[in-house]
C-alpha cells in the first residue's frame, strides 16, 4: 500500500512537503492506521508522530486520515484508504513542530479559559459532595473527550480566531461544569462566554461532530450554552 | 467581563447580536412572505405596486423590514470580517497586522448599508 505521509523538519526544510512510502500489508488483516504508520516508520525512522496507548483512549495520535481528522490507533485501514493510498497530515490549524506533530498550545490556552475544574466555595462536606443519579446523567456525552483536538483542528470558526473562539472541544468542557449541579459558579461561567466570539462565532456546521472519534456532539452542548446564556439574560 | 471584547460588534455582546441576527431574519421572512403574497395574488403594475407599498401600514412594514435588513447586514458582514481578514490568513503580506484592511472593509460595509437604508427610506416614504 502506498502511504503519503507529510513531512516538515522545521531544522532542514524551508517547506512541507508530502513523502510516498511503500508498506506491505499482512494479507486477511484489516490494520488501524497507526499500525500501518508503524510499518512506514521501520521503513523510514526519521518520520516523526505522536502516539501512546493504541486503543482511542490518550488521544495523541489525532491527525488528518485521508482528509478527515480522527485518531489513527482506532481508525482503520479499510475505513479511511480511497482508491488504496493513505494519505496522513498534521492535524490542521495548528503550527507543525514536525512532520505529524503539532503545537497544541493554542488549543489548550482555550481549554484552561473555560476553567475545566469544579468550583465551590461552599465548606466540603466530610466524604465527597452527593450528586443524584439524574443529576450525574446530565454529565453523559460531556465527561468522556479525551482533549485529542479531532474537533476544534475540524472547525474553520476555530482555525479562523483560534486566539477568541473557545472552539467545540473547549466548549464541550464548558457546559461539562455549567450542567454540573455540584458547581456554583455558573454565572460567571456565562458571563465569561458572552461576547461575539467565545460561543457565538459556532456556526453550527458540525464538523467537530463528525470528526468526534469518541461520538460526542459539541454542537448540542454549544446550543445549551447559548439556552442558558438566554435565559440568564431574560 | 467576558474574556474576549470587540468594540465594532454592532450589540457589543454575542448575545445580542445573536438575538438581533434572529429576530430581524423573522421581520424579514414576514416581509418576504407579505410580498410574494402581493405578486401571487395582484395583478402586478407599477400603479397596484405604489398604491401596496404606499399604504401607511406598509410603509411601516417596510421601515421595519430595512431596519431589520441593517441590522441583519451589519451582523452578518462584521462576522465575515472578523473571520477572514485575519493576519494569519494574509502570512506576512499585511506589514504585521490585518487591522487596517479590516477597518477599511467595515467603514465600506457601514457606508454602504447607511446610503442603501437612506435610499429605500426616502423611496418608501415618498410613495404617499
Amino acid at each position: 500500500m502506498k502511504v503519503s505521509i507529510y513531512r516538515f523538519d522545521p531544522d532542514a526544510d524551508e517547506k512541507a512537503r508530502m513523502q510516498d512510502v511503500e508498506v506491505e500489508l499482512p494479507e486477511g488483516r484489516d490494520l488501524m492506521v497507526l499500525d500501518v504508520l508503524e510499518l512506514a516508520k521501520s521503513r523510514d525512522p526519521s518520520i516523526a508522530y505522536r502516539r501512546s496507548c493504541r486503543e482511542g483512549v490518550c488521544g495523541s495520535d489525532g491527525m488528518n486520515i485521508n482528509g478527515k481528522n480522527g485518531l489513527a490507533c482506532i481508525t482503520p485501514v479499510s475505513e479511511a484508504a480511497r482508491g488504496g493510498k493513505l494519505v496522513l497530515r498534521p492535524l490542521p490549524g495548528l503550527p507543525v513542530i514536525r512532520d505529524l506533530v503539532v503545537d497544541m498550545s493554542a488549543f489548550f490556552r482555550q481549554f484552561e479559559r473555560v476553567k475545566p475544574y469544579l468550583i465551590n466555595d461552599a465548606p466540603p462536606p466530610a466524604e465527597e459532595r452527593l450528586q443524584s443519579p439524574e443529576d450525574r446523567a446530565k454529565l453523559d456525552g460531556l465527561y468522556e473527550c479525551i482533549l485529542c483536538a479531532c474537533c476544534s483542528t475540524s472547525c474553520p470558526s476555530f482555525w479562523w480566531n483560534p486566539d477568541k473562539f473557545v472552539g467545540p472541544a473547549g466548549l464541550l468542557q464548558a457546559y461539562r461544569f455549567l450542567a454540573d449541579s455540584r458547581d456554583t459558579a455558573t454565572t460567571e461561567r456565562l458571563a465569561e462566554l458572552e461576547d461575539p466570539f467565545s460561543v457565538f462565532r459556532c456556526r453550527g456546521i458540525m464538523n467537530c461532530v463528525n470528526a468526534c472519534p469518541r461520538g460526542l456532539n459539541p454542537t448540542r452542548a454549544i446550543g445549551k450554552i447559548r439556552s442558558m446564556l438566554l435565559t440568564e439574560a431574560t | 467581563m467576558a474574556l474576549v471584547t470587540n468594540v465594532t460588534s454592532f450589540g457589543r455582546s454575542g448575545l445580542s447580536d445573536f438575538v438581533l441576527q434572529r429576530v430581524s431574519a423573522l421581520v424579514l421572512g414576514a416581509y418576504g412572505l407579505c410580498l410574494v403574497g402581493f405578486f401571487v395574488t395582484t395583478d402586478v403594475s407599477h400603479a397596484s405596486l405604489a398604491a401596496f407599498l404606499g399604504g401607511t401600514v406598509m410603509q411601516w412594514f417596510s421601515t421595519a423590514a430595512i431596519l431589520a435588513l441593517a441590522v441583519h447586514a451589519w451582523i452578518g458582514m462584521w462576522t465575515v470580517g472578523t473571520d477572514y481578514i485575519r493576519q494569519h490568513a494574509f502570512g506576512a503580506g499585511l506589514g504585521g497586522s490585518a487591522f487596517g484592511l479590516r477597518l477599511v472593509y467595515q467603514f465600506g460595509c457601514v457606508a454602504a448599508i447607511v446610503v442603501y437604508m437612506a435610499w429605500s427610506l426616502t423611496i418608501i416614504w415618498g410613495l404617499a
